[in-house]
């Protein structure tokens, strides 16, 4: 099948998704959790009055109620420490006499900007290595660029789709997003190697066929594994965000939405890459 | 009578997939009983069953990180003031009587932390509250009560407190007696506290003084002369690593550390327990999923592979037990990612085989060179997952890379989970389908 014949239509697929998680990144970037700010998060459980007067006697800490319901009231706030939580709670006994504190979690500021840092040092070197490694391993610079390339297209999609999440549903980025950004990078890196491989094994076998018809091949020979590789995948994340706890529900979304565009870009990014860099820089031969 | 070399490595499978079995079940199955085999390797000790460590997350409790203060400790003393912070604070813990707690200390920058783990704390307030003190050392005298007959032993009562305190102590030291070589401990008084011990040794001559810390006397030692040179020994039958223990514990007095606290979590036990329950059975749906998927499209095939994939469980539950991996919720993430992962291998190959199968070869040919011509792509594939899960675990501990209990326990899941599945994937599966597989022969056969 000529797989590669196609290739504006799998731009601009990419670009449909991109541009606006693009968009959305510069407009409202991510909604980052307190392990980057800074800041407090606790849990009160029989809780009487409204949700607005337990959040009058946190006002000096700009309190946000995340949420309310049966399971107890949620409110994020600046930095506040447990005492002072306990004490405020002594004053609302006398209209809440059961009020309790069950979740508590403060991170400082500084600890928020480190965690920051330390992030994007990872996601550096981790482009880096893969990058040199790729290369390496396929003895052609070419491979490593477009594969990497492939790579920042997936992180852009899990960032966009995670930016346009947290401007309409409140879902925050945490320190286990970070986690699962970096196992995509992986994870698409896994899948684009396989489809280069097939390449360069085909390359060896027919000296004489052009390249684009190699990476057609090597596409079509492909499909059914990477398919059937990352349905698997998904059927074990799929499982895990609709009936895994509440703590992994996001992450699991985040390497459920990476796996999908994971296995696309092997295909439909990586691929046909490698075909616009022959044409402009045809160094192959 | 011999046997070929798949049913030996078969074999080989089969013990180990017991082993690893005996390791991994409950003792008690329902109602039958699994016997116990009586041997131990190093801290490991099989006669019981092994227990699974779960992480804070999982089990509820107290995380807290600390920063330590350091402005009024020279640049060379900190690294010691930290450790003996550790030590106070590590004590004070253990008055919580909380099992597998831990304080460990971290380093970032400019800054000392220490981070405590307190599984199980039902009231964090109270625990901080006293953990989060300025270690408080004090010289004092014992007081003795007489026995009731003459042949009783003096009981020791209580302290009588005296001036000297550990504001007045400049450091503590190890150092090594010029007779004999052995061991012993040095402290040395600042201006302050100069003459109030040349005082207190003076007027104490053969009797004890006991150096408490927060209260408890870390040491008792008899004065033996009047000490108006600042700088007295502790001596006494000490192993190095005593005179070391007990110089970091005077230490604490000497460089005290008042300490503030960066990061707090509570998390109560149910929270875990019920997203636990809820990852399991998410577990067993997927692998459920996978498993089915794999039957109704690899038929025979995907029959074996899931067996390789069943065992890829029982080993990994096998080498958690036994390192131990702390389980926590980002962990059984890892693990259950790495569950989809395993089975790719299976994939490559099995996509191999039908392929070489419709290029005409026979399908004993097609199914060694299907594992043969497959491992190129898995082993380029995995090395590539393999590099970012080291970045994620930082086994060097740099201090540019996250040190997050949460990321670290979920790179380990991974890392573990990708030389499993290659075990299991390759060897286990190619054998058992060496074994147990027939393909149709390619009735034209070239």
């Amino acid at each position: 099948m000529n797989w590669m014949r196609h290739i504006s239509i799998y731009f601009f697929l990419s670009a449909l998704i991109i541009i606006p998680g693009i968009y959305s990144l510069a407009r409202y970037g991510v909604k980052p959790s307190i392990e980057f700010t800074g800041g407090s998060r606790f849990t009160l459980i029989s809780v009487k009055s409204p949700a607005d007067t337990i959040l009058q006697s946190f006002k000096e800490y700009a309190p946000i109620l995340e949420s309310f319901d049966d399971t107890g009231l949620t409110i994020k706030s600046k930095e506040i420490s447990q005492e002072t939580v306990q004490k405020n709670l002594d004053l609302l006994k006398t209209t809440n006499p059961e009020i309790q504190l069950t979740n508590f979690e403060t991170i400082g500021p500084a600890l928020g900007k480190e965690t920051i840092k330390k992030t994007v040092n990872a996601l550096i070197i981790a482009s880096v290595l893969l990058l040199a490694y790729i290369s390496l391993a396929f003895k052609q610079l070419k491979y490593g660029i477009c594969a990497v390339l492939a790579m920042f297209h997936d992180t852009i999609v899990l960032l966009g789709s995670f930016s346009l999440l947290g401007h309409f549903w409140g879902v925050e980025v945490d320190l286990l997003f970070v986690t699962a950004v970096l196992t995509i990078l992986s994870f698409s890196v896994h899948d684009t190697i396989v489809v280069y491989d097939r390449i360069r094994e085909l390359s060896h076998k027919n000296k004489n066929v052009d390249y684009v018809s190699l990476i057609n091949q090597a596409v079509t020979e492909t499909m059914a594994r990477s398919l059937n590789n990352s349905l698997t995948i998904i059927f074990m994340l799929l499982a895990m965000f609709l009936m895994g706890g509440e703590t992994t529900k996001y992450f699991s979304l985040a390497l459920l939405i990476g796996t999908i565009t994971g296995t696309y870009s092997s295909t439909f990014t990586a691929a046909p890459l490698l075909v616009v860099w022959d044409k402009y820089f045809g160094s192959n031969k | 009578m011999t046997f070929s070399k798949p049913q030996k490595i078969s074999f080989s499978i089969f013990v180990l997939t017991l082993i690893s079995l005996y390791i991994v079940l409950p003792a008690k199955l329902g109602n039958f009983l699994i016997p116990r085999l009586n041997f131990k390797i190093g801290n490991l000790d099989f006669s019981k069953e092994i227990e699974l460590k779960q992480g804070l997350d999982i089990k509820g409790g107290l995380q807290v990180v600390l920063n330590a203060d350091m402005k009024d400790i020279a640049g060379s003393d900190r690294t010691s003031a930290l450790e003996s912070l550790k030590e106070v604070i590590g004590r004070r813990v253990d008055l919580f009587g909380v099992s597998e707690s831990g304080v460990k200390t971290a380093l970032s920058g400019n800054d000392y932390r220490l981070i405590l783990e307190l599984p199980g704390v039902t009231d964090p307030q109270q625990a901080l509250s006293l953990i989060g003190q300025t270690a408080k050392m004090s010289f004092a005298l014992p007081i003795y009560t007489p026995g009731k007959t003459a042949s009783d032993a003096a009981t020791l009562t209580g302290f009588n407190p005296t001036d000297l305190t550990g504001a007045d102590l400049q450091r503590a030291q190890v150092t090594f007696e010029s007779q004999d070589r052995s061991p012993a401990v040095s402290l040395t008084f600042k201006e302050s506290g100069k003459n109030k011990f040349s005082k207190l040794t003076k007027d104490n001559i053969g009797k004890p003084i006991a150096i408490l810390l927060d209260g408890y006397p870390i040491t008792m030692p008899t004065v033996q002369a009047e000490i108006d040179s600042g700088s007295a020994v502790i001596t006494g039958k000490f192993t190095t690593d005593e005179a070391k223990a007990l110089s970091v514990q005077l230490n604490a007095g000497a460089l005290p550390v008042p300490v503030t606290i960066i990061s707090q979590k509570n998390i109560p036990a149910t929270l875990g327990a019920d997203s636990i329950k809820k990852s399991i059975t998410a577990g067993a749906i997927g692998l459920s999923m996978v498993i089915f998927f794999m039957i109704a499209y690899y038929g025979k095939m995907g029959f074996i592979a899931s067996i390789g994939l069943v065992l890829y469980g029982v080993f990994t539950l096998t080498l958690y037990k036994l390192i131990p991996v702390v389980l926590s919720l980002p962990g059984i993430a890892g693990f259950l990612l790495s569950v989809g992962m395993a089975v790719d291998s299976n994939i490559l190959v099995f996509e191999r085989y039908k392929e070489e199968i419709r290029a005409g070869r026979d399908w004993r040919v097609a199914l060694e060179l299907a594992f043969g011509r497959a491992w190129d792509s898995i082993k380029d594939a995995n090395t590539a997952t393999i590099i970012t899960g080291l970045i994620l675990f930082n086994p060097l501990d740099w201090s540019f890379l996250n040190t997050s209990g949460s990321v670290r326990g979920f790179a380990l899941t991974l890392i573990l989970g990708i030389f499993i599945s290659l075990f299991t994937g390759i060897v286990v599966t190619r054998n058992l389908l060496r074994l147990f597989f027939k393909g149709k022969t390619n009735i034209q056969n070239k």
